[in-house]
């Protein structure tokens, strides 16, 4: 008997773990050791944040699906990996501190014979000063990116829908709170979001809202922008995105580094080196992601952290980490089998592999300070990466090949964005992206970096209609309901 | 003659370097019959996407 062990239970990690689950059979182990206790449908979080969902309907109790599916489950957070064992005992082991209230804070080893590392990020709200403390969001601005932080999120965006009704002007920022965040999708749907939600409520005309983002042009979204098929041209993401803030009366800063959070305040530099300040009575702002921390040693204790992670925290897979410029940067370099190349029983998926660049060019103000999205690793690729890796690694389990027999390189596959506003089902509105391939790959697609066929943007209600169908289909998938396995990732 | 569906948008302002909506196509946006067909379009070019997306 072999044992599979998945630290996080996110995205990626749930779909590793239990399609790894369903493949294996009963000769083989699956534990997953995740802190939370509860599932989170993160994208539906935006939809908590203007009160259009309560926290209960976009989570669910991990335990009961854990315990039906014969997964061994561990609430507790992985803090360390040894991936030679120890001295007396040549089994590799992760250290791991429980965090559910019976054990909580009681550590433990657990060896393993597979591994994949699905930790997703760490929230670095730290990074900015004033945006908060380590991952600990501070008092200044709010957050969506967990299903508390949306709900409070929405209490605050009450009190100010109230002031509004009372006459008081506010001022609204949402954005990036620093220069090298990823995730600007989930502000731009925050964004409109609190617009249509303000006119809902019949406040629209007393509120001003702004976008200040890292990115140095609207629609960068950390891909280096995209080219759509639309209305008979190759539309740039660039004019698609400017169009929606423009016609819902929105302004936006780009390539702006926010160095300091205040109580109504942000400073921010700009690409062009200036420093400047942007009021606000309500911010939402992204934090930078990093690794989770985990630590790295052999088997006799020599701290290898360094080896098996980037200095991001990220953890080091296939991919080309030399590609040196941006001018030389190729769409091959991103990771195509997820393996851990000093360590061939350990993957990466999801947020938690270190991408080999990021996808933007590289840009920093005249002062050095690098001003660029980072790139983003969204739900679709982070579930196909679970999944590729869970089929490769019950393939290397059962013996039926020692190397990983499934890829899913970001580079070869596409992403759908559904940015909804909304919920109502004839009242909403959104736009429907998709980007095939997400790395541009401009020795296969000369023109635009990618196949316009695949890449494609729309607005309109049959968006918001499949936003709300996702919601569902995707929580149903988690829970491993009947006919789980059929639904794409 | 004035568009009731563009507003006043500032010369020289970043907005004003856009393209902006106007009737027909807000109207398409939430027509519901056409956006039927958009929903089964978009369902079938998502499908698509996945599957080129597996290996
Ligand atoms: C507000 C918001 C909206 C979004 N909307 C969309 C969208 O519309 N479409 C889309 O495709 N993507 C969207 N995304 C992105 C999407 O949520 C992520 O791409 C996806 O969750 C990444 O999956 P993951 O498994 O890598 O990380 P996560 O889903 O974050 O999972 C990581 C897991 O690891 C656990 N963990 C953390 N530390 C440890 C540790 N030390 N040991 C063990 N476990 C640990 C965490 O508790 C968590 O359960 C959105 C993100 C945000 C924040």
């Amino acid at each position: 008997m072999a044992r599979l062990v998945v630290m996080g239970g996110g995205v990626s990690g749930h779909t590793a773990a239990t399609f790894a689950r369903d493949m294996l059979g009963e000769d083989h182990e699956v534990v997953v050791v995740t802190p939370n206790s509860q599932w989170n449908w993160i994208p539906s979080n935006i939809w908590v944040g203007v009160g259009g969902m309560t926290k209960e309907e976009v989570v669910f109790p991990l335990a009961p699906v854990y315990e039906k599916a014969g997964i061994d489950y561990r609430q507790a957070k992985a803090v360390s990996i040894h991936p030679e064992g120890k001295e007396d005992a040549e089994t590799p082991y992760i250290t791991i501190e429980y965090t559910d209230e019976a054990k909580s804070g009681e550590t433990e080893e657990l060896t393993y014979d597979y591994l994949i590392n699905a930790t997703g990020p760490k929230l670095n709200f730290g990074a900015t000063p004033g945006l908060g403390e380590g991952t600990n969001l501070g008092e200044h601005t709010v957050s969506v990116c967990t299903a508390d932080h949306a709900e409070h999120a929405n209490h605050e965006l009450e009190a100010c829908i109230e002031k509004m009704r009372n006459g008081e002007r506010q001022a609204f920022l949402i954005g990036t709170g620093h220069g090298m965040c990823t995730c600007q999708g989930a502000a731009f749907e925050y964004i409109f979001n609190i617009e249509h939600t303000l006119k809902e409520q019949g406040v629209r005309d007393m509120a001003d809202i702004t976008f200040i983002t890292n990115e140095s042009f609207l629609g960068d979204f950390g891909m280096g922008g995209i080219h759509f098929k639309m209305g008979g041209f190759a539309t740039s993401s660039k004019v698609f995105a400017e169009s929606l803030y423009a016609e819902r009366g929105m302004d936006w800063i780009l390539g702006a580094h926010v160095n300091k959070v205040e109580a109504g305040k942000v400073t921010y530099e700009s690409l062009d080196g200036e420093m400047d300040e942007q009021e606000f009575d309500f911010a939402m702002l992204i934090p930078p992601f990093a690794g989770v921390g985990l630590k790295a040693f052999t088997k006799d204790g020599t701290d290898i952290t360094d080896t098996i992670f980037a200095p991001n925290g990220f953890m080091k897979v296939d991919a080309n980490y030399n590609a040196g410029a941006y001018e030389n940067w190729k769409a091959s370099d991103w990771p195509r089998t997820l393996q851990n190349p000093s360590y061939k029983n350990v993957f990466a998926v999801g947020i938690a592999f270190a991408p080999p660049h990021i996808i933007s060019k590289p840009m920093s103000s005249p002062n050095g300070t690098p001003i660029n999205p980072t790139p983003p690793r969204t739900g679709m690729p982070s579930a196909m990466m679970g999944k590729a890796v869970a089929l490769s690694v019950v393939d290397m389990m059962k013996g039926k090949s020692t190397e990983p027999t499934h890829t899913a390189s970001m580079s070869e596959m596409g992403a759908a964005c559904v940015a909804s506003a909304g919920k109502g089902l004839f009242s909403g509105t959104a736009a429907a992206m998709t980007v095939y391939p997400i790395i541009p790959d401009f020795e296969k697609y000369p023109g635009t970096g990618r196949d316009l066929n695949g890449t494609t943007g729309e607005l309109g209600l049959a968006a918001h209609w499949v936003k709300h169908i996702l919601h569902h289909i995707f929580i149903w998938k988690a829970k491993l309901k009947p006919g789980w396995t059929l639904i794409p990732e | 003659m004035a568009s009731k569906h563009v507003n006043h948008i500032e010369p020289y302002s970043p907005q004003f370097g856009t393209m902006i909506p106007m009737g027909g196509q807000k109207f398409m946006r939430t027509c519901v019959l056409w956006q039927i067909v958009r929903f089964v379009a978009i369902n079938i070019r998502m499908t698509i996407l996945i599957l080129k997306s597996h290996h």
